[in-house]
């Protein structure tokens, strides 16, 4: 099968939805004939011009607001962030108006809405471009959080997402958008809610997000050598979160470590920790542990910045000690 | 593009039936807000409620314009545009009752009032964001090809918020088919308006943008009328977006049960409430377009029958089932199927 980026993998699942959808617009800077900071959208300007390609002032919590009542009122915006920080402006239109609007009415609303942009620690992006975020989008009632890590997923998912009537956060790691994988030519859809067991194993079970999922599997690499077979559990949704899939595993391994590049309080990985703890507390061998980024902004120094987020070592330690609780 | 002073409008903008259905949707709105000012007393009214009286010539004036399939969006003194957009006062009522029949079936109280099967497409909590919802739905309007337009309510209290801005800048860039209706009612909540603004002429504001911007007395409805039915026909007809800074007053207290003094004195209470904008479309009607005093008094007759008749439908409705509490989240069906 051809292998393609992420990019253009979520690129594809896009332009086939715009050539059936007359409704789908996409807002952003840089989004027009310019195609996007990140190639998000390369050659579509050339198809459906300005109105459904439309170029942004910097205006972040105006056009999610816009998009917002365009959701409303019979259109499918997406919102292209370049860098999901930016989306940080926009959090009041987002978390009082988008997430709850659909609750409001009763359900007589829908609320369309895809907001897209890349996130995570690397390449000395610093502080304002390097966050991840999706903690806070999982806390609020009424988001679809998405975090694809493979180019396969990526397009699956983003034509979900592109048909789901629900407000989708979707998220790419920028240390994975152009990496390659393969991609059928065909369209195809995954289903939010459905983990990907990434790697098989028996001895433990390694829920990874995001970049840390490619992280993880080297690290398992490292581990099989000294004959530690991890499972490797990438969610692919943090909302609807498949926790049973998670579930399956620690009743195969008994033992949970969740890595995760962001930070720790109050976390996807604490999520995970009390609902195996309550739904799965019989076959755990080992306390859960967790494995995240520092409880700090970001720093640029390439030096400074490798030591706020978890790295293979540190990941095949964490799995040794879990071992050898 | 500069801000204009419309107080006497030429005679003949509006015609005898338009003005009297325009009576007709003040005088409902000034009942119904009435009558929940005697139920929040009563304690029927379990939240807050912000009342529109004083304000009924800009919903009635701006609505008599739009279709169902127009949008409007709203702030949390909403009431009046419900209504105005053709929300029957028994649905508003119970929605403050915290009644299944309220229009947001007790999900919303005062403030968030939605009936999109009208067109009535929310009030908001939140001030500003009732505004880049409309231009959202003037971009939607414009994308899909139709002559529907999307109209923003909200207060002098939204004009120096980014929404204001952003929004106001977004639909001009977009030519988008937009109406932004300020009802400068002097003060939000407590602050007045002449304190919050380095420029207090929201009409001139709309020259910034790149749009018309027009000031005019919005306790005349004629007025608002005339300058509504400019702007929509501007919009629909592809020409963009219009500001109108509506001049008003809301006559009682930013919300039933507050303490309404030490902010604005009595007599320019008083001053406002002799330009009673019902009282001036009453005059009018009498006077300008020689409508016969029984005519008024059965449409007098007919609203507070109908306010009455509301009231009792939302005080003998049933509550919503505590089981559906956590309904419409999310989208129903939840998941699209696998290939």
């Amino acid at each position: 099968m051809r292998e393609i980026t992420l990019i253009e993998a979520t690129r594809e699942a896009l332009a086939a939805a715009m050539a059936r959808d007359k409704t789908i617009f996409v807002v952003g800077e840089g989004i027009g004939p310019r195609g996007g900071n990140f190639n998000t959208t390369t050659g579509l300007y050339d198809l459906y011009g300005p109105e459904r390609l439309r170029d942004m002032p910097i205006s972040e919590r105006g056009f999610v607001g816009m998009c917002a009542g365009a959701a409303m009122t019979g259109s499918r915006p997406i919102v292209d962030f370049m860098f999901v920080d930016f989306i940080l402006d926009a959090m009041g239109e987002l978390i009082n108006q988008a997430a709850k609007i659909q609750y409001m009415s009763s359900g007589r609303l829908k609320m369309p809405l895809i907001l897209r942009g890349c996130i995570g620690i690397g390449h000395s992006a610093a502080t304002h471009h390097s966050g991840s975020y999706f903690p806070h989008f999982v806390n609020i009632p009424g988001f679809r959080v998405v975090v694809p890590t493979t180019p396969y997923d990526a397009k699956g998912l983003f034509a979900t997402a592109l048909v789901s009537d629900d407000p989708v956060i979707f998220l790419e790691h920028k240390s994975i958008l152009f990496h390659k994988g393969a991609v059928p030519e065909e369209e195809y859809t995954i289903p939010f809610g459905q983990a990907r067991v990434a790697r098989a194993g028996q001895h433990c079970t390694v829920v990874a997000v995001g970049a840390m999922v490619g992280k993880t599997l080297q690290a398992c690499e490292r581990l099989a050598l000294a004959g530690i077979e991890v499972e490797v559990i990438d969610p692919r949704t943090l909302n609807p979160l498949d926790i049973q899939t998670v579930l399956a595993s620690v009743h195969k391994t008994g033992r949970l470590l969740i890595v995760d590049e962001t930070f720790q309080p109050c976390g996807i990985g604490a999520e995970i920790a009390a609902q195996v703890v309550e739904q799965g507390f019989d076959d755990l061998d080992a306390p859960v542990c967790r494995l995240n980024g520092a409880y700090a902004p970001t720093p640029y120094s390439p030096t400074l910045e490798a030591a706020v987020v978890p790295n293979v070592e540190e990941i095949v330690r964490a799995v040794e000690t879990l071992m050898a609780a | 593009m500069s801000a204009q002073q419309t107080t006497d409008p030429a005679p003949g903008q509006i015609d005898r039936s338009a003005a009297l259905e325009c009576y007709r949707v003040m005088l409902t709105i000034r009942r119904t807000e009435e009558q929940l000012a005697r139920s929040h007393q009563q304690g029927l009214i379990h939240g807050a409620c912000h009342t529109y009286v004083g304000q009924e010539a800009i919903a009635a004036g701006v609505c008599a314009h739009l279709r169902p399939d127009d949008a409007v969006f709203s702030t949390h003194r909403g009431h009046g545009h419900a209504l105005a957009k053709g929300m029957p006062p028994h649905e508003l009522i119970a929605e403050l009752f915290g009644r299944a029949t309220g229009c947001s079936r007790g999900r919303g109280g005062s403030m968030h009032l939605f009936a999109p099967e009208i067109g009535m497409m929310g009030t908001s909590g939140i001030v500003g964001p009732c505004i880049l919802q409309a231009t959202g739905a003037g971009y939607s309007f414009q994308l899909l090809k139709t002559d529907r337009v999307g109209v923003a309510f909200f207060g002098d209290g939204a004009v120096n918020n980014g929404a204001f801005h952003e929004g106001l800048n977004l639909a001009s860039i977009c030519r988008l088919p937009v109406l932004f209706v300020c009802e400068n009612n002097q003060y939000a909540t407590e602050i007045s308006f002449a304190y919050a603004a380095g420029n207090p002429q929201v009409g001139m504001r709309g020259s910034a943008y790149g749009m018309p911007g027009v000031t005019l007395d919005g306790n005349d409805v004629v007025a608002v009328y005339q300058a509504a039915g400019e702007a929509v026909a501007r919009a629909r007809a592809g020409g963009g977006p219009t500001l109108l800074e509506c001049r008003t007053y809301r006559t009682r207290a930013h919300a039933e049960g507050m303490r309404d003094v030490g902010y604005r004195t009595q007599e320019e209470v008083e001053r406002w409430k002799a330009q009673d904008p019902i009282a001036r479309c009453r005059s009018y009607l009498l006077q300008k377009q020689a409508v016969a005093v029984d005519a008024l008094e059965q449409i007098e007759a007919d609203v507070q029958t109908t306010v009455t008749e509301a009231e009792r439908f939302a005080r003998n409705s049933p509550w919503p089932e505590a089981a559906t509490a956590c309904q419409h989240v999310y989208s129903e069906p939840a998941q699209p199927a696998s290939h």
